[in-house]
């Protein structure tokens, strides 16, 4: 299993992880192994196998449309680094000039 | 511990210091007191904790003392300690998952087991280190340093949550919490010699567990006897309406069937987990555990997980795969760090770089490539196919017997250190424990004895789904042969209790 650095700083993106070169090389490495590894699934995973999900399945876990008590607010956005007026602050998503 | 003799209450287990509780000979205040001394004194040397929680241990202690002698009700495992793994949430208590991202995270609510541990009375006495967000096999994965193993300071006590099964091993609580997703609790209770059980997937809430891998986490008891162990999963199994993957049946009880031994029972060896790659120390452990249940009445029997081996290969797709998932969330704005960056996604780049350790970038890695656009069907749901032939080879083992019995490690205690270079070689470590995980069986780590180094051994039971009974009840008899002494001995090991020390 190779990959190319390429392969690696595009799931980097996906991920929303950065990485410098040595580190994007290493990653290429260990990832080209442990995926060369699982890979020997292929001599047994065939499509007449069905997938498995869940070991012990359930479907159509449902809840009355009830209230109930629930976190504050206030509580709710209590674990994030920066708050401002009981929301969670971000940096500017929308470019000033689209 | 007996009544009338000068006594360390921490060196009793959680059955006989509930009996010296209740007959009024000790009261919580002193038990709880008692290892908070000795964590103040040993975790130094172990490492077991990332946060002790004397004050609010304490406060639990006396309050339990007051509702007794009031003769109001208290519950199940009133006065005795119990060491949390750090990835539950504890209202308004740091809750850091073994990782710099949540290193000052407090969350706002109680996890489920954490809220049936306090109607139960248990107490906590701390927070126990983890690898980060439980991706490991030795706790070498902690943001916040390793922890020792007690039997040998040198050594690892496995993981991911070795700082729970530590704590219990050097007699900091006789029970600990921990989370198994594949193997986590099972291999850690077997490096360090103590009791530790993953319930079937859903019969322990998952509600404040931080995510790993949804399919497969679960949380079960660590303990020093299989009694013990009993008891804490009765105190937190059961269905809760705010984890929609919880079982939603009753519990049956474990308890009256503990002691009926394993006459009539048959116990399967997986005879092929006896060959490649199992040290020789280990695998004379479990051959003679078989034997000893044999001689207590069980049938054995060979049985074959033919596509076990292929385990590993598919558990490292599928974890990975929900921890790219899940891990998503930790974005520098819902939870604790951020670094800052000129746009939202150099931000969040940046922080999640800043946050994660190395094993789990490469798991995020590894996941977010096998979920992506060409390589889902290759990867991911080939995994899943995979995971449908080992609970076949299961259900096909359990027509053929009650127990499925195997090594829970191909080694024991390794050195601190000797894997941290070769993640395929760590993750080989969970070769036995991670077939159980896919196919959510309940399953059970004991210790069966000690190599030529002196170090533990673990034996690893699985029984079908839901029935933890008889898994419960197999491990309670061959405990019963071997008598295990669970007291870390050994020119390395962690300085042992007061009582033990005096015992001839």
């Amino acid at each position: 299993m190779s990959l190319s650095i390429d392969d690696v700083r595009h799931v980097a993106n996906l991920a929303r992880l950065a990485f410098d070169d040595d580190q994007l090389e290493q990653l290429r490495h260990e990832l080209g192994r442990i995926l060369g590894y699982a890979e020997q699934i292929g001599e047994v995973a065939t499509t007449d196998v069905p997938p498995t999900s869940h070991a012990y399945p359930l479907t159509n876990v449902w809840r009355d449309d009830e209230v109930r008590p629930s976190l504050e607010p206030a509580a709710a956005v209590s674990t994030g680094p920066a708050i401002e007026d009981g929301r969670f602050r971000v940096p500017r998503i929308i470019d000033e000039d689209a | 511990m007996v009544a009338g003799t000068p006594t360390d209450p921490v060196a009793a287990d959680a059955t006989d210091l509930l009996r010296v509780l209740d007959d009024g000979d000790v009261s919580a205040e002193e038990v709880v007191s008692a290892h908070l001394s000795r964590i103040a004194d040993h975790d130094d040397e172990v490492r077991a904790f990332l946060t002790v929680l004397d004050e609010q241990a304490l406060e639990h202690a006396r309050d339990i003392d007051r509702r007794r002698a009031a003769g109001a009700a208290v519950g199940s495992l009133a006065g005795v300690p119990v060491a949390l793994k750090d990835v539950l949430c504890t209202r308004g208590v740091t809750t850091t998952c073994g990782s710099r991202m949540l290193a000052d995270h407090r969350p706002p609510y109680d996890a489920t087991v954490v809220s049936r541990l306090r109607d139960a009375d248990a107490v906590v006495v701390g927070k126990a280190n983890m690898d980060e967000f439980a991706m490991g096999s030795s706790t070498e994965n902690s943001a916040f340093g390793v922890t020792r193993n007690p039997w040998d300071l040198a050594r690892v006590p496995g993981g991911s949550s070795g700082g729970s099964a530590a704590a219990v091993a050097a007699h900091f609580a006789p029970l600990g919490i921990g989370t198994d997703t594949g193997g986590s609790i099972r291999q850690p209770a077997a490096l360090c010699g103590v009791v530790g059980m993953k319930p079937t997937y859903g019969r322990v809430s998952r509600y404040g567990l931080i995510a790993f891998a949804s399919s497969l986490d679960q949380v079960g008891p660590f303990a020093r006897s299989v009694t013990d162990a009993a008891r804490l999963y009765t105190a937190i199994a059961g269905h809760d309406p705010r984890d929609s993957t919880s079982i939603p049946e009753d519990v049956p009880d474990v308890a009256p069937t503990l002691e009926d031994g394993v006459d009539g029972l048959r116990i399967g060896v997986v005879s092929e987990a006896l060959d490649d790659g199992v040290e020789p120390g280990v695998a004379v452990r479990v051959r003679e555990a078989a034997q000893l249940l044999g001689k207590l009445g069980a049938e054995v029997v060979d049985v074959s997980l033919p596509h076990a081996r292929y385990g590993i290969a598919a558990y490292y797709l599928i974890a990975p795969s929900e921890a790219s998932s899940n891990l998503a969330r930790y974005d520098g704005v819902r939870y604790g760090l951020r670094v800052d960056g000129d746009t939202a996604e150099a931000m969040m780049a940046a922080t999640r770089s800043a946050g994660f350790g190395s094993e789990v970038v490469r798991r995020i890695m590894v996941g977010t490539y096998a979920l992506s656009a060409g390589y889902y069907d290759a990867y991911y749901v080939s995994a899943q196919r995979v995971r449908t032939l080992i609970i076949r080879d299961y259900v096909a083992a359990f027509e053929r017997c009650d127990v499925v019995l195997s090594p829970t490690s191909p080694s024991t205690a390794f050195e601190i250190g000797a894997k941290t270079d070769d993640p395929l070689a760590m993750y080989l470590n969970d070769a036995f424990t991670v077939p159980a995980s896919l196919a959510g069986m309940p399953a059970l780590s004991m210790p069966a004895g000690l190599d030529d180094g002196g170090l533990p051994v673990g034996v690893q039971l699985v029984a079908p789904l839901l029935d933890e009974a008889v898994l419960f009840r197999a491990a309670r008899a061959l405990e019963s042969e071997l008598a295990f002494d669970p007291l870390p001995r050994g020119a390395n090991a962690v300085h042992p209790p007061v009582a033990a020390r005096t015992k001839t």
